[in-house]
């Protein structure tokens, strides 16, 4: 379903210009859909993860949690994340996957300076490129998901790609193929938000969740990755899901329309000083070295040379 | 503090002046001794460098053809902060050595509401009361020095970024484009007014010396501090000076010219056949 054709380039960070893959084919988009209410938290798709990109098992960090650490790593993309939740006086045990959602206006994208460190596939999925990467970090305050992360002995940001180099090739991303629950699905962003709304209302109708719904916050345009909550009034809950997701303002307004009003108005002055210097002319130390003429004489020279000329 | 930085900044330009040279011709006045201008061209140096790597990455439409000049994007972006932190340094110097010729005074605020009339042109004298720096280099100075320091403060979090809160992050940015822009701003007007508004200006950052004519014309309560000579006079009499030159040419050209005319009607028209 998701071929190499639907790996035609639509967005590019920090470019000037028009974009040669954008609108070139039938869009197909590509979604990961993540039933949260069916999680075990059993970490397979975490170490499937680790396995197909090749990163190393690296330490795991204990903080009184079954989390394997805090946060993700810019080698270590996918993290379930535990949370414990009272509910009708018992224990409720919420268990998320973190990752990139891959947005459809990314935050990362839109703060990226460098030209091609960022791109977003015609399928949604949105990759890094760290041969273009600057490694300035501002994506990391662009991301309303705490997703990419800093490597500091590259000087390069990391994040999760949707096993893009699968997808190209018409398999399903590893941590999809690791689900011994079925809990994770992968196919076009129709289908899968088909599937979770299907789901929600089961939970709602039969399970007693009267708050189960999709996650697939439209303030980013709507999500490559959607979830389905328990309780979808509060995102919150599952390790700090953010309920109204924004990129800053500084990386919409300030980026597309202030800082190119900066720079034109920088070069009106520069422009600006050089016909004040044809027009209105230098300060000369007084008194001026030659003797000038005085308005009519001036007047008058300009007549007789042209006399001559005719 | 006011006594360390005076101590500090005189042993400086008296180390300086041992290296260096300045030297002043007749009619001429020392403007920026060697320590002043080795500060302010460190200055100019890194403050060039600290934008145009900071322009690469301010906007995409100058990203493709700035940052190959630092050798690439990552380059830039390494480079940048490293570029500013020796600007600081060397503003920080420059700053202690002109502390005192760069305080506001009244005449400044006289000069800052008559700047329509200085970009006008219409009168080539500075007002009677223009010290050693008017007011608009005052002004540039003091804007630089806010800037400097908005740079300062919010470059720290854009540098160690993931040490740092989001929001400070995305709030640094702001600022320190504003910042940038300030500068961006100031720099284009100090260029030109150091160059082609001003011509014998640009010599007092290379030689260190100008012209007495300048100092009347651009400082002259400068050049009666200097001189103890009262400016206007001193432009009178140059005048009369020039007038006076000029006659004298005059007569002079007049004469050679009757010594041709008759000249040409005892000698034999045209020249003799080959």
């Amino acid at each position: 379903m998701a071929e190499r054709s639907t790996f035609q380039i639509q967005e590019i960070s920090g470019h000037t210009g028009p974009v040669a893959g954008r609108g070139t084919q039938r869009a197909v988009e590509v979604c990961k859909y993540i039933d949260v209410t069916t999680c075990i938290g059993c970490k397979a798709c975490e170490v499937a993860c680790v396995e197909w990109n090749d990163h190393p098992f690296r330490e795991t960090v204990f903080d009184n949690t079954y989390q394997t650490m805090p946060t993700t790593e810019w080698n270590y993309w996918n993290l379930i994340k535990f949370a414990e939740q009272e509910r009708d006086g018992t224990m409720m045990w919420l268990m998320r996957k973190d990752q990139c959602m891959h947005c459809e206006d990314p935050g990362c994208l839109r703060a990226c300076p460098a030209d091609g460190a960022i791109v977003k596939y015609e399928n949604g999925i949105v990759d890094f490129q760290q041969e273009n990467c600057i490694g300035c970090g501002y994506c990391i305050s662009g991301c309303p998901f705490d997703i990419p992360k800093f490597n500091q002995a590259t000087k390069k940001v990391y994040k999760c790609t949707l096993c893009s180099d699968r997808v190209g090739e018409g398999l399903e991303p590893a941590c999809i193929k690791a689900c011994p629950t079925g809990c994770l699905h992968f196919g076009t962003k129709n289908d899968m938000k088909e599937l979770a709304e299907a789901r929600a209302r089961q939970l709602r109708e039969y399970s007693g969740f009267a708050d189960a719904g999709v996650y697939d916050p439209q303030s980013v345009g709507g999500t490559h990755v959607i979830y389905v909550l328990h309780d979808a009034t509060r995102p919150e809950l599952y390790g700090g899901l953010p309920a109204n997701p924004q990129i800053p303002l500084t990386y919409t307004f300030w980026k597309r329309i202030a800082k190119p009003t900066g720079l034109a108005m920088a070069l009106l002055g520069a422009v600006g000083i050089f016909f004040h210097r044809v027009f209105i002319g230098p300060k000369t130390p007084q008194p001026d070295p030659a003797p000038i003429l005085k308005r009519a004489e001036a007047a008058d020279e300009i007549e007789t040379g042209k006399k001559e000329n005719s | 503090m006011r006594a360390f930085v005076e101590r500090f900044d005189e042993t400086a330009r008296r180390r300086f002046a041992a290296i260096g040279q300045t030297v002043v011709y007749r009619g001429e006045l020392l403007r920026h001794p060697v320590y002043t201008r080795f500060l302010h061209w460190s200055v100019a140096i890194f403050f060039i460098l600290a934008l145009l790597s900071g322009f690469a990455i301010y906007s995409p439409w100058l990203f493709r053809w700035i940052a190959p000049l630092f050798g690439g994007g990552p380059t830039t972006r390494a480079l940048h902060p490293w570029f500013s932190l020796f600007f600081t340094i060397f503003f920080a110097l420059q700053f202690m050595n002109w502390l005192s010729p760069m305080a506001w005074r009244e005449a400044d605020r006289r000069f800052v509401r008559q700047l329509k009339e200085f970009a006008a042109n219409k009168e080539k004298l500075a007002p009677e009361d223009t010290g050693f720096f008017n007011g608009g280099q005052k002004l540039y100075f003091w804007a630089i020095v806010i800037s400097a320091l908005i740079f300062l403060l919010t470059g720290v979090v854009l540098w160690f970024d993931h040490q740092f809160p989001r929001v400070l992050v995305t709030i640094s940015y702001v600022m320190h484009d504003l910042a940038a822009l300030l500068m961006l701003g100031g720099f284009i007007i100090h260029l030109y007014e150091a160059t082609a508004a001003q011509p014998g200006t640009f010599r007092s950052m290379i030689n260190g010396a100008v012209t007495e004519e300048w100092a009347w014309t651009h400082h002259p309560a400068w050049y009666r501090a200097v001189t103890g000579r009262d400016p206007r006079e001193s432009y009178e009499r140059a005048r009369r000076r020039q007038a006076e030159r000029e006659r004298a040419m005059q007569l002079w050209e007049r004469e050679q010219d009757e010594r041709e005319r008759a000249g040409a009607q005892t000698a034999p028209a045209g020249k003799p056949e080959p």
